[in-house]
């Protein structure tokens, strides 16, 4: 319980920290570091405009990423496919929103966001197959359909996909009803609302429900879970790496349908693996990892600006990013092991 | 040698484990350590073995005073531990496990040769080139006794010894204990075995609280005294129960088999339980009885034959924390995932949901009802002891009003008292209606607990004759034709 009450301060001191860093660095290799910040702010913060259409509009696909990560660590499972997921997600909304040009949008938004989920599950089959039957480790398969994924999107871009004139490797523009709303005075759309509901709705799954407790009594003890939870531990699994590919498969659709409008290679700037980091550093607690996802889309948009107008490399700013990680991942084992807990990650919101 | 604890003292944290503790280990000597749990034995052998430094008080070797740095160290001067859980190499021959612990060279022929002649000479036979994985729990801990002797062991510590041995071979380790000490070894023997004490010891001590009680020469004592000074007080013997012979059968089992898990597996086993029974299963580790209990509680699906048993089952694992309890939930959440979702706190149709309040009122009425000692019912369950645990295990398990009710060495680690609350529920279950199958390797527990007593051998199990006692029991563990009941 103390370390609840520790956690933020850790956080902000890592930010900090991580922010230390990154100026000391730049001002070593020459750079103007106070310029060079005062635009990462401005990028992040600086604005409405900014804060909305670059640091929320960044935060959502890792929110929603993050939220699927904890869903699987939870109950033991080690999803770090997320960035296929995002682009099998990505390419089955691609596919629904070129072909709903007839339809209006009251249909064509849910059988897109459902290509999203089911694209994301699809990609997540093969891992609980070799799972359940083989015992293979969803570590490493999760980890390796992420090439495999990387491929297809490029295979499809100059393939079936491809748009229409044959030359740009991106499919054609998605059709306007199949296009995300967008939250009004601003660039950030609709499924950023999604993902604060769905912060909510497995903030709630975990505290309260009768599956999200066997699914946490799962990860935390898997024998007892089975032996004396009667917990029918394959199929818990299952649900939640599915439920976990499902949402990584929604923030590709997301990416498509109120970003991109169209599929491209390198669609993602990594945000099946940043988002692995915003679920860590949250403890896997669905509230806050939209807070974390936040700070980190912030990061992220801050390090666009900071390129533009301070000619400084965006990868910079991923010093700050590993700085956090590593100071927060440190100080939680610190104090796990202060208080002789065994447990990776705390109890969920409200039971404590 | 002689090794003379003085004054010894240690704390950990707030709890004050040993409080002025003083032991000696004589050569020629049998010396039995007795107390209940957390009496402080195991931190007094561990102080003993270079494992533990004391916070005050001396060691001294042939009145020379010393300091252990390290087990090695405690080792290399000649005091040996045999613990109770083998720490041989699984992978390595018995020859290679005792050349790693003796530091012999481990050229094939020469050290064949050395062990046949020290285990010949010790007359401890074993199979040079066994792998230790290969070897019965019995052989395990001779392996183990051999190691320390190998290393030049001149005083051997013995951690409850005889725990995991049939009587057969509880009475011939406690015979080679009494010919060591003959040729001028001492040994500790760590017990909670009140007959095992007066049988082969010299000398006894008895510690209780962390501190010694009494220590005195064997004869000077009595069994009622020694019970006396391990707990204080006399035990609360649960009152038998008188039987129903027309409740209804609620375990049925006929020709069942079930694969292994280990050992041998489960090969033959035709009984029934009425409700208002206690039957108790006795069997040495890995004979079948294992997966008899999971199977009678649902965790393991019967390969042939027949199985019918009531519902609800419940389950109470030997293994209290991994099996039994999530050591990182809290007392609330162990309580909610093992009673299950007929409980009264899951609410909800479509969505079935924990109402967490009245889950929490309701174990804190269990822990005040049961006993359980605890900081509150959002305590985790890692922080309770193990009797505390144990309790809390069948307090949940009651809790699913079970018409069967199976336990696996329920007692196993607890004190006399705690041992004895536990056999109270167990009986009050029974006496309840329920039908309560019991596994336990303490031969003592299944004698006194059941009132049929069921034997698992080579993973046939059949029925001990009524009235049968600790010797025809016994025997049959070992596969021997119970003698006639007289």
């Amino acid at each position: 319980m103390r370390g609840n009450l520790r956690a933020p301060g850790i956080g902000l001191a890592a930010v900090l920290g991580g922010v230390l860093l990154l100026s000391l660095g730049l001002e070593a290799a020459g750079y103007d570091a106070p310029a060079a910040l005062a635009a990462l702010w401005d990028g992040a913060f600086g604005s409405w405009r900014a804060f909305t259409g670059a640091t929320l509009l960044r935060a959502t696909p890792l929110i929603l990423i993050g939220l699927g990560f904890a869903l699987a660590l939870r109950g033991g499972a080690l999803n770090i496919g997320a960035e296929g997921q995002f682009y099998a997600g990505a390419i089955a909304a691609t596919w629904m929103g070129v072909h709903a040009a007839q339809w209006p949008g009251w249909v064509a938004l849910p059988l897109v966001a459902g290509a999203g989920l089911a694209g994301g599950a699809f990609w997540m089959a093969l891992p609980v197959i070799l799972r359940l039957r083989f015992g293979v480790l969803e570590v490493i398969s999760t980890l390796l359909l992420n090439f495999v994924a990387e491929a297809l999107v490029s295979l499809m871009v100059q393939g079936p996909l491809q748009e229409p004139t044959g030359v740009y490797p991106q499919s054609a523009p998605i059709a306007m009803a199949a296009r995300l709303p967008l939250l009004p005075g601003t660039r950030l759309h609709a499924g950023f609302l999604v993902a604060l509901v769905a912060a909510a709705a497995l903030s709630w799954i975990f505290a309260r429900t009768w599956w999200g407790f066997r699914l946490r009594a799962l990860g935390e003890g898997p024998r007892a879970a089975e032996v004396s939870g009667r917990v029918p531990a394959g199929r818990m699994v299952a649900m939640a790496l599915f439920g976990s590919a499902a949402l990584a498969g929604l923030a590709g659709a997301f990416e498509v349908s109120g970003v991109s409008y169209a599929l491209y290679q390198n669609l993602s700037p990594g945000y099946g693996f940043t988002a692995i980091g915003v679920a860590l550093l949250a403890r896997l607690r669905p509230s806050a990892i939209v807070l974390t996802g936040v700070v980190f889309g912030a990061l992220e948009a801050g390090a666009g600006a900071m390129q533009r107008d301070a000619g400084i490399p965006a990868v910079a700013v991923y010093v700050v990013e590993a700085t956090i990680i590593i100071v927060v991942l440190l100080g939680q084992a610190l104090a796990r092991r202060g208080e002789g807990r065994a447990s990776p990650v705390d109890a969920p919101d409200a039971v404590a | 040698m002689t090794l003379s604890l003085q004054n010894i003292t240690k704390s950990f944290s707030a709890v004050r484990a040993l409080a002025g503790v003083d032991l000696v280990l004589r050569p020629g000597e049998v010396h039995a350590v007795l107390g209940e749990n957390g009496a402080g034995k195991s931190t007094l052998m561990r102080i003993a073995n270079g494992l533990l430094r004391p916070d005050a008080g001396t060691i001294s070797v042939d009145g020379v005073t010393t300091r252990f740095r390290s087990a090695r160290d405690a080792r290399r001067r000649g005091i040996g531990m045999v613990h109770q859980h083998s720490t041989a190499v699984p992978a390595l021959s018995v020859m290679e496990n005792i050349a790693l612990a003796a530091g012999w060279p481990v050229a094939p022929a020469a050290l064949r040769r050395r062990v046949e002649d020290l285990t010949a000479r010790l007359s401890l036979p074993l199979d040079p080139s066994r792998p230790a994985s290969h070897l019965s729990v019995a052989l395990k801990q001779r392996l183990e006794i051999v190691k320390a002797l190998a290393s030049g062991a001149r005083i051997l510590l013995l951690d409850e010894p005889t725990a995991v041995l049939a009587p057969a071979e509880a009475d011939e380790l406690l015979g080679f204990v009494r010919g060591l000490a003959r040729a001028g070894g001492a040994v500790v023997l760590i017990t909670h075995k009140l007959d095992e004490a007066l049988g082969v010891a010299d000398r006894i001590t008895v510690l209780r609280q962390g501190r010694v009680v009494r220590s005195a020469l064997r004869p000077e004592f009595t069994a009622a005294e020694l019970t006396t000074a391990m707990i204080g007080g006399e035990v609360a013997v649960a009152p038998r129960v008188r039987k129903s012979t027309d409740w209804p059968v609620l375990i049925r089992c006929d020709a069942l088999e079930v694969a292994r898990e280990s050992g041998t597996g489960l090969r033959q086993a035709s009984f029934s339980v009425r409700g208002g029974e206690l039957v108790a299963v006795a069997g040495i580790e890995g004979n079948g009885q294992r997966e008899l209990l999971r199977a009678v509680a649902g965790l393991r699906r019967p390969f042939r034959g027949l199985l019918e048993v009531s519902r609800p089952v419940a389950f109470i694992p030997e293994d209290r924390s991994t099996e039994g309890l999530i050591p990182s939930l809290t007392l609330t959440e162990n309580v909610v995932l093992g009673v299950g979702r007929a409980a009264s706190w899951i609410v909800g149709r479509r969505v079935r949901r924990v109402d967490w309040p009245a889950a929490r009122r309701r174990t804190a009425e269990l822990l005040a009802r049961f006993g359980v000692r605890a900081a509150g019912s959002e305590a985790p369950a890692g922080s309770l002891s193990g009797g505390n645990q144990q309790k809390l295990l069948v307090a949940r398990a009651l809790e699913r009003r079970p018409r069967v009710l199976v336990a696996e060495n329920p007692t196993r680690g607890l004190d006399l008292q705690a041992a004895a609350d536990i056999h109270a529920r167990l009986r009050a279950a029974a006496a309840a209606g329920a039908a309560v199958l019991v596994y336990s390797n303490d031969l003592d527990e299944v004698v006194e607990l059941g009132d049929r007593v069921l034997v698992a051998f080579e993973g046939v199990v059949a029925e001990a004759p009524a009235g049968a006692d600790r010797q025809a029991i016994g025997a049959m563990l070992l596969g021997q034709e119970p003698p006639r009941a007289g």
